[in-house]
């Protein structure tokens, strides 16, 4: 039974169990609601959940935990003779599962019979024969051992479905009938539904944190890999940045510092650009422009926001590179000597992130409450020594903020800068010359053929974990900022 | 109506500082003064009441052209000021609220030291040539604020920081600091306890005698202790202008009388 089938199966017993307990309820209370403890939605949602959430929970665990199994089971019945030279027991599973799925797609096509599928005396060859015929992607010639694993590993996840199907009904039959015997007159059913709900959301903020912690250390664990195999020192103090592609031998030079100020200077570069303008049109957005002129411009500069940032890439390739050669470069000033730069992708960033800063502090300096514009106009003051004096030094704490979230999106940005800055790690303070970032080379180190036991792959992880320690030691610092402004003002 | 009580009392008649002639404003489609005259004159403390949401704030706001910031607010009819119509073209609005200032019927501390707060109003207009005479404004205002005891020892504390009542003070002392002519006070005390009252009410005595002082309240005992003349505002009319001691001895409108002993909220 197709995995859609069941949820709806079992969402429809809920919904049934949902109809039922209410009448049950106001049954027991010979109709009268007044008797009853709690409303009688109550009753119904009690019995709901109790069909719903034990019988999801099960299907989720069984969903996550069976893959595992078969795999682990199958994995173990390879003979070790069947394992090349020179491969591994997982790369062989892979080809295995890689079968499995084309006899699937195969018998789903109806270009190969159920039993011949399952045949135990099929012909290895043959069967390759088929499903490459049947366009199906096998790397290598099917050999006995693998046509074997492969017919088990489809035997085990038949069954295994088949179970997960029943297991999972009569879960959900069983959370029903016992929702529907507890539906009495006195039962607490609201305490129990809150009780319910409040474990659900409890759920989900775990899953969010949970994740998080997953992630970060995953993070550690790799870049505690790669510290394994590459000195640490090399790789913070190191100036060059000089990854060997082979994979073979230690000619690698994988020094963070070229990257690290190539991100900080493209970031600066960003900055310095889109500060002051975000900054400026906030203001005039928020304290000079007429609602008519406000209505218009600002969904436009949110429209800026939305652009994804592979087109502000392009934009930096084809448009601004080449016009900023055009005047620093060769028939220039002469100091350009090509469109990628990091004023190309530092400019291209601002423009990004003006809409960014624009936006949050238009919102900030709007929340400024008009008492204060009030309190000041009252004293003789002008429109712009009020504003200056009185609404920034208000609104300061927030347009921080929004800066410093400013920084972590350009610290974070990756297609700009591939597209825009060009790909040399290079040490340099020439804004005109070709420089890198970690994002960028994060993403050049894992694309291709990536061999995650090489220190070339394993940096990408250390890099990743040096960008996170920055960007949350930048939000660390924004929070300890507005929260020290805040105590001296509030 | 009050010619003739001013004809009775004009022994005490000062030179007229504002002249107010058919002032009409509306919010949108909301009529909130209607036809209003009124002459508030120099070195006088003049006292609105009327019950909430009449429009004496409004009212307030016009005479120092505060309500120039809420968009909606269209102001018609005549306000000279010393003879000059404040909303002639070329009157500029922030000169005319340096010569007429206002405090708030909410405090309105700026997010800056209680120094920093006073000393704004004097730093815009250059009022001090140096830090010492700068100080030495903050001290007389805050002096004569009645806060000045409470703050001395932390003139660098934020100003947000203080007590409601403390922030009224503090707001009224920003006020004086710039030396207005004309001072407007809406509701100054609604948020001070009896003692910080007195206190203001003398400062609002001594005020007097150089400046003229326009305050709007909701107690009728102060309105009686403070002020010289009173109007009384009723749905946005001026039902009522006169001596301070007639309109309360002597009113000559029933409504008034219903007011000022209870009958109308
Ligand atoms: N900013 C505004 N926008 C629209 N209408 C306003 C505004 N301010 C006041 N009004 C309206 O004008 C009328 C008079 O309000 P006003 O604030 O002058 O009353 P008030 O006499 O000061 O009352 P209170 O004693 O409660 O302070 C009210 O009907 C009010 O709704
Ligand atoms: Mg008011």
């Amino acid at each position: 039974m197709p995995l859609l089938w069941l949820i709806v199966i079992v969402t429809a017993l809920a919904a049934a169990g949902f109809f039922a307990g209410r009448a049950r309820a106001l049954q027991s209370a010979g109709g009268n609601i007044r008797d009853l403890h709690s409303l009688p939605s109550y009753y119904g949602w009690n019995v709901a959940l109790k069909a719903l959430v034990p019988a999801g929970g099960l299907l989720l665990v069984w969903l996550l935990a069976q893959p595992l199994y078969v795999n682990a089971t199958v994995s173990a019945t390879l003979p070790e003779a069947a394992i090349a030279e020179g491969s591994s027991r997982d790369l062989l599973m892979a080809e295995v599962r890689r079968t499995a799925a084309g006899l699937d797609s195969a018998v789903a096509q109806g270009l190969l019979s159920a039993d011949e599928a399952r045949d135990p005396q099929a012909d290895p060859d043959a069967v390759s024969e088929r499903l490459k015929e049947a366009g199906q992607i096998i790397t290598s010639q099917i050999t006995r051992p693998i046509l074997d694993a492969a017919q088990m590993f489809r035997a085990m996840n038949a069954t295994g479905a088949l179970i997960m199907d029943f297991a999972v009904l009569a879960a959900a039959l069983a959370g029903l009938g016992f929702g529907l015997r507890e539906t009495q007159r006195e039962f607490r059913a609201r305490n129990t539904v809150e009780q319910g709900v409040r474990a659900l959301l409890l759920a989900a903020a775990s899953i969010a944190i949970l994740t998080t912690l997953g992630i970060v250390l995953s993070l550690v664990f790799n870049t505690w890999e790669f510290f394994r195999l590459y000195p640490a020192t090399d790789f913070f103090f190191g100036t060059t940045w000089a990854p060997s592609f082979s994979g073979r031998g230690g000619a690698s030079e994988l020094g963070i510092l070229p990257l690290l100020w190539g991100t900080i200077y493209i970031s600066i570069v960003a900055l310095t650009f889109s500060v002051p303008v975000g900054l400026f049109s906030a203001i005039y957005l928020s304290e000079y422009a007429t609602p008519r002129v406000r209505s218009v411009v600002k969904p436009l500069l949110e429209v800026l926001a939305g652009i994804p940032t592979i087109v502000y890439g392009l934009f930096a390739l084809l448009t601004v590179g080449p016009l900023l050669v055009g005047v620093f470069g060769k028939d220039g000033l002469n100091i350009m000597q090509s469109g990628t730069a990091v004023m190309t992708a530092g400019l291209v960033m601002g423009i990004m992130l003006i809409p960014f800063v624009s936006s949050l502090s238009d919102d900030i300096i709007n929340a400024v409450p008009q008492s204060l514009r009030d309190g000041s106009y009252g004293l003789g003051a002008t429109q712009s020594e009020t504003i200056r004096q009185v609404v920034l030094p208000a609104a300061l704490p927030g347009i921080v903020g929004a800066i410093l979230l400013a920084a972590s999106r350009a610290i974070g940005e990756t297609m700009i800068v591939v597209l825009g800055a060009g790909a040399a790690a290079r040490l340099s303070l020439n804004p005109f010359e070709a420089m890198t970032t970690i994002t960028a080379k994060i993403v050049s180190q894992l694309t291709g053929d990536a061999d995650f036991a090489s220190p070339e792959a394993l940096v990408a992880f250390a890099l990743g974990m040096t960008l996170f320690v920055l960007t949350l030691g930048l939000n660390v610092f924004a929070l300890y900022i507005v929260r020290k402004y805040r105590e001296q003002y509030e | 109506m009050y010619d003739a009580l001013h004809r009775q009392k004009e022994v005490d008649v000062n030179e007229i500082k504002i002249a107010a002639r058919g002032v009409q404003v509306h919010y949108g489609d909301n009529h909130a003064i209607k036809d209003v005259d009124v002459d508030i004159e120099d070195k006088t403390v003049t006292a609105f009441i009327g019950p909430s949401g009449c429009g004496k704030s409004t009212f307030l706001r016009c005479l120092n052209r505060m309500n120039d910031t809420i968009p909606i607010c269209r102001v018609e009819g005549s306000i000279l000021l010393d003879g000059e119509d404040i909303y002639d073209k070329r009157v500029d609005p922030v000169q005319l609220r340096a010569k007429v200032g206002m405090v708030f019927q909410k405090p309105n501390p700026f997010p800056k030291s209680i120094y920093d707060n006073i000393a704004y109003g004097p730093r815009i207009h250059g009022m001090a040539r140096n830090k010492a005479e700068l100080d030495e404004i903050v001290e007389r205002a805050l002096r004569r604020g009645a806060i000045w005891e409470e703050v001395k020892d932390r003139l660098n504390a934020p100003g947000t920081g203080l007590s409601g009542g403390q922030q009224q003070r503090l707001c009224i002392a920003r006020a004086i600091a710039t030396e207005p002519e004309v001072l407007l006070m809406d509701e100054p005390c609604s948020a001070l306890d009896p003692i910080a009252t007195a206190q203001v009410e003398e400062l609002i005595d001594e005020l007097r005698e150089n400046y003229s002082v326009v305050i709007v309240t909701h107690s009728m005992q102060q309105a009686a202790r403070v002020s010289q003349r009173t109007a009384f505002f009723h749905l946005g009319n001026l039902v009522e202008f006169g001596d301070t001691s007639t309109i309360f001895t002597n009113p000559e409108d029933p409504r008034t009388e219903s007011y000022i002993t209870g009958r109308i909220g």
